[in-house]
């Protein structure tokens, strides 16, 4: 635990350290809210179902660019090789560094909290729906960070990390929307339907949670920081 | 766990890599002793930087086996890093990072914490010669104070086995005189592989050195017992006053010499006397004196670490 927790420090200082973190910030809070409050007064709803269904088409390419250096830039100026002879295991690595991309995302999705609020000032938001609204959007992000970390350990270029990550998170975003599955067999279509990372994140962004959408999120996580896992692990195969 | 003296503190038995189908290090042996510095040389290539990797649990063996402190570096790979501090070749190094940031990163992950860190870090600041530099940008720094860097951060947890790949790289004339004697120290307590292409380096700091060559050893000893037992020709400088055929024919004449080049230096003669591995340098004073020679300067060559190395792994 001391481990994860010394890689984590030292991963969101990172950031912090960089300018990644202010452009990111500060990009995406301008992008965000410019976007939502566009259609806002003309749908003239006090809620923020229009901020949520942006934010996976966002995250398409803001996560990606906080993901693509994580392991690209240790790959490259070769302190991969150091920290790996380093008394930390592979896991405590991957999960150091997965939970600092978590926390940076989190506090750029939080910093959002101005636009529920001014809701709040001009109408009356169902406040339980935003929460919901906010936690799906963190477990899509967490999703979009582990795929993205895992794209970034197979390469030494963080300009590849980046496209690679946006292709991956898209495909395996659109195959579950309507546009891709009506075109297939109707037998693979509910399977498509089921493993799209858009299909779990049309209840969220009503502010449904469902504990299937949070499993299959977990599920996603899982599975993608097991392949960066297997991916370190790569260098010990013959 | 603590160590005799002399007891063995790395073992390396039949160790053989493979990637794909080159064999980068075959079936090597050898071990280090507690309170040994080991030179371990050889050409780009020869594979000494797997076989560190291997020893730092980086990558796996492909047979073989590494034991450090009687710990396999497979079984027990958590418990041999923590034992070992490297420094690995390029010195790679977090730029973002000050000096003092990285070091606490470091040492965190090595499980120190607190003032026992805190006080370790000033150590090592004292130590490697970093007290103005803690709060710096790594990437701002000078070569030479980077390297340090990558030495403090190897040596921060007092480590049983220190392995450095290249550390005099980039430092200057008293730099270099200031860790070598900082390795020498900490090679009698401790153990410390030496990595390097820089024989004289290596010559003047290990006890013992070890030539690796396309994946094998060539040569083992130390620096006195690789030089007596080279092969390589030995000879003499001289500067001599004098006919320069007689010098040529004279020189040539005598007994053990098998070349002589001479040329002329101003109104002196310069010769290059090759001879065999016998003594014969009383035989060419002798020589100079009997033809009445007026002699300026006798210079004895033997053969360098450099003519071992090359003559042991040139292709």
């Amino acid at each position: 635990m001391q481990n994860i927790s010394a890689i984590f420090k030292k991963e969101f200082k990172t950031y912090f350290l960089s300018p990644i973190a202010y452009i990111f910030i500060t990009v995406y809070l301008i992008t965000t809210t410019f976007l939502f409050f566009q259609g806002f007064f003309i749908v003239n709803q006090a809620d923020m179902r229009g901020y949520f269904d942006l934010l996976p088409w966002v995250f398409l390419f803001f996560v990606p660019a906080i993901t693509m250096r994580t392991w690209a830039e240790e790959k490259k100026v070769k302190t991969l090789e150091l920290l790996l002879t380093w008394p930390v295991s592979d896991v405590e690595v991957v999960l150091g560094k997965f939970f600092a991309s978590f926390a940076l995302l989190a506090i750029v999705v939080l910093l959002s909290v101005s636009i529920p609020i001014t809701i709040a000032i001009i109408g009356h938001p169902d406040g339980g729906q935003i929460v919901g609204q906010y936690l799906g959007a963190l477990l899509l992000g967490a999703a979009y960070l582990a795929i993205g970390l895992w794209v970034s350990s197979m390469t030494e270029n963080q300009i590849v990390a980046f496209i690679v990550g946006v292709v991956v998170t898209f495909v395996l975003f659109i195959i579950s929307t309507p546009f891709v599955t009506m075109v297939l067999p109707s037998m693979l279509a509910p399977l498509f339907t089921y493993a799209g990372l858009g299909s779990h994140f049309e209840s969220i962004s009503r502010g449904v949670i469902d504990s299937r959408d949070i499993i299959y999120y977990l599920s996603v996580i899982g599975f993608f920081l097991f392949l960066n896992i297997c991916s370190l692990g790569s260098r010990k195969w013959e | 766990m603590s160590l005799a003296n002399d007891s063995v503190m790395l073992e390396v038995t039949s160790l053989c890599k493979r990637f794909g189908s080159v064999q980068a290090v075959k079936n090597l042996t050898f071990e280090v002793k507690k309170g040994e510095v080991l030179g371990f040389l050889g050409p780009n290539g020869a594979g000494k930087t797997t076989t560190m990797r291997i020893i730092t649990c980086f990558i796996p063996a492909s047979s073989g086996a590494v034991k450090v402190c009687g710990m396999d570096t497979v079984e027990h790979d958590l418990e041999v890093r923590k034992r070992i501090g490297y420094l690995p070749e390029n010195n790679p190094l977090y730029f973002d990072m000050t000096v003092r940031e990285y070091l606490r990163f470091a040492g965190e992950i090595r499980g120190q914490t607190g003032t026992r860190l805190s006080n370790r870090i000033s150590e090592m600041f004292q130590v490697c010669g970093l007290t103005k530099m803690e709060n710096r940008q790594i990437g701002k720094l000078s070569k030479g104070f980077k390297q340090r860097v990558g030495l403090a951060q190897a040596m921060l947890h007092n480590p049983d086995l220190l392995i450095l790949d290249e550390p005099m790289s980039g430092l200057d004339p008293n730099q270099i005189i200031e860790i070598r004697q900082l390795i020498k120290k900490m090679g009698e307590e401790k153990t410390v592989i030496y990595c390097s292409h820089i024989l004289s380096e290596v010559a003047a700091t290990c006890n013992r050195i070890l030539i690796i060559n396309e994946g094998a050893i060539v040569a083992a000893g130390t620096p006195d017992e690789l030089t007596a037992g080279a092969s390589t020709s030995s000879g003499f400088t001289l500067k001599v006053k004098g006919d320069k055929a007689s010098v040529q024919s004279k020189l040539s004449a005598v007994d053990g010499v098998t070349g002589v080049i001479v040329h002329e230096a101003g109104e002196w003669l310069e010769a290059s006397v090759t001879t065999g591995k016998e003594d014969i340098g009383e035989k060419i004073y002798k020589c100079v004196s009997e033809n009445g020679w007026s002699l300026a300067e006798l210079k004895r060559h033997s053969a360098s670490l450099e003519d071992v190395f090359t003559q042991l792994t040139r292709g």
